[in-house]
């Protein structure tokens, strides 16, 4: 029998009189991050056990997304008076970008509730259930990047040196999932209402974010979109792939909410990360 | 520096969050010892350890009694380091493994091969370790070239052998286990009464939660009695439990 020898999480020191939120819960996300190999396999085994039995696979939702940019395309450019060419990049690349926004944060609303039984029986950092749902959106959203460079390449749409930018739209996005799944996660875990009313957010977002519409068809008021974090967030990957860049103000909203997201993020789970085992 | 655990005045309560309050308060006066109480923001609130101060020494070996509902499971979770006290402070040092629920973590949909990797992963192992421990539970478990077949598809026996050969292959500091592992058929009892003997001989503290007084005469030094979330006696097991 093999002994084991490592310490794999920080050892066990507790005092509820001083409590030390801020030091644990950073201890907290190092081992989580230390963890991310088991967060990566859980990912992948959720999305295997998604599609099992399928024959495309996460595919479908490729598949689906196609169908999707493809009458909507026809539909809207008409509504609009936009040419196609025009307009379907702009709609591809925002449908597929709020599609991975939309799925992070209807994930991150049960991030913690749906592995309950791990968090009552096993002792683990909560980053690694975190990183397991940002990760697990990743790999989802990946399928869909073919969709995106072969309608590029029909459509002849090359969006230059600019298209690198999208690197930092990514890390901006992926930074964000993480944190409201940790945030989500756990008021969720508390509050059992919080989740369905995040849903109806989403789907009232989804209209008031140009996705189907382009900004300049708000005319005078588009000044105010930056405020919208969605647009912010979608300008990072819209900008870069579809714009030739994007706003500056949209990239400055964009670095902003991502700050007060973590901050939020962050406090909130030095406060309350030691209740988790409780909420769930 | 030796295994040892120290516990000042911890104290664990469940807010019960998710329940109707009335028959939840009900139901658990009926089962349990354990005192409900309302708090001041009119929650349902278990309190389900008090006050508990003990230590415990590297060469001990641990049994709780009590009835169900004493705390006996909630202990050994707080000690495992699942659910952190309200009060009091508690130090834990050396390598904790937990038998408390076998199945914990296990995915159905895969093999069981792929459980024992995913298995390596939540310990947090490295590459070799995590090879010796898939050579030493595919071995234990006996499951032949069931291995390789998704878990959804085992019998409740061979799921509990994969669990039990998981959960023994590695050998911790300190053993903290729950009563679950006498499940499984009498040929594999053998063996694993064997194996978890192995196990508790070669680690330097077991705590176990248990009804078996023999198991207790057999292989513990200490009985810590718990009685509504407090210790009512802790001594050797003559003392708390009386001779057979």
């Amino acid at each position: 029998m093999k002994k084991v020898e490592q310490l794999s999480y920080s050892s066990l020191v507790i005092s509820a009189d001083r409590p030390r939120h801020v030091e644990r819960a950073l201890g907290d996300l190092r081992d989580g991050f230390r963890a991310w190999r088991l967060a990566f396999a859980l990912a992948r085994l959720d999305l295997r056990n998604r599609y099992r039995g399928s024959v495309l696979g996460p595919f479908w939702f490729t598949l689906s997304s196609a169908f999707m940019v493809g009458g909507l395309g026809l539909l809207y450019s008409q509504l609009f008076k936009v040419s196609l060419a025009d307009y379907l990049p702009h709609l591809a690349v925002s449908l597929i970008v709020w599609q991975m926004i939309a799925g992070l944060i209807n994930d991150a609303v049960a991030c913690m509730t749906s592995v309950e039984g791990v968090i009552r029986q096993v002792r683990l950092p909560y980053t690694v259930h975190a990183l397991r749902c940002t990760i697990r959106n990743i790999l989802t959203a990946l399928h869909q990047v073919p969709l995106i460079v072969i309608l590029f390449l029909i459509l002849g749409h090359n969006p230059g040196w600019a298209g690198f930018l999208a690197i930092i739209g990514i890390v901006i996005l992926c930074l964000n999932g993480f944190a409201l799944s940790i945030f989500f996660g756990m008021i969720c875990a508390r509050f059992r209402d919080i989740g369905p009313i995040v849903g109806n957010i989403l789907q009232l977002a989804f209209f008031l974010t140009p996705i189907m519409w382009k900004p300049n068809m708000l005319g005078d008021i588009q000044v105010w979109l930056p405020l919208n974090p969605f647009y912010a967030l979608l300008e990072t990957l819209r900008g870069p792939l579809v714009e030739g860049g994007g706003a500056w103000l949209a990239w400055a909203a964009a670095v902003f909410f991502t700050a007060v997201n973590c901050t939020v993020a962050f406090a909130f789970f030095a406060r309350f990360r030691s209740r988790i085992a409780f909420w769930v | 520096m030796g295994a040892q655990i120290v516990s000042r005045g911890v104290a664990v309560a469940f807010p019960l969050y998710h329940a109707p309050a009335r028959s939840l308060k009900k139901r658990l006066l009926a089962k349990a010892g354990i005192r409900v109480r309302t708090d001041e923001s009119n929650r349902v609130v278990v309190q389900a350890l008090h006050d508990l101060s003990f230590e415990i020494n590297q060469g001990e070996r641990v049994a709780l009694v009590g009835q169900n509902g004493a705390g006996k499971t909630t202990l050994l979770r707080v000690l495992a380091g699942i659910y952190e006290p309200v009060a009091g402070s508690l130090r834990v040092d050396g390598e904790v493994g937990s038998l408390i629920d076998p199945g914990a973590g296990m995915d159905p949909d895969s093999t069981g091969r792929e459980n024992i990797r995913l298995r390596a992963l939540y310990l947090g192992l490295d590459d070799t370790t995590a090879a010796e421990l898939e050579a030493e539970a595919s071995e234990f478990s006996g499951l032949g070239e069931f291995l390789d077949v998704p878990i959804r598809g085992y019998s409740a026996g061979m799921a509990v052998r994969l669990a039990f050969a998981m959960a023994t292959s590695m050998q911790p500091a300190i053993l903290l286990m729950d009563e679950w592992f006498l499940a499984g058929d009498a040929d594999f009892m053998t063996k694993a009464e064997e194996r978890l003997a192995q196990l508790v001989q070669a680690s330097e503290i077991m705590v176990i939660a248990t009804h078996n007084m023999d198991v207790v005469r057999r292989w513990c030094t200490r009985v810590i009695r718990l009685e509504a979330g407090k210790i009512v006696g802790d001594g050797v097991p003559g003392d708390i439990i009386g001779d057979a």
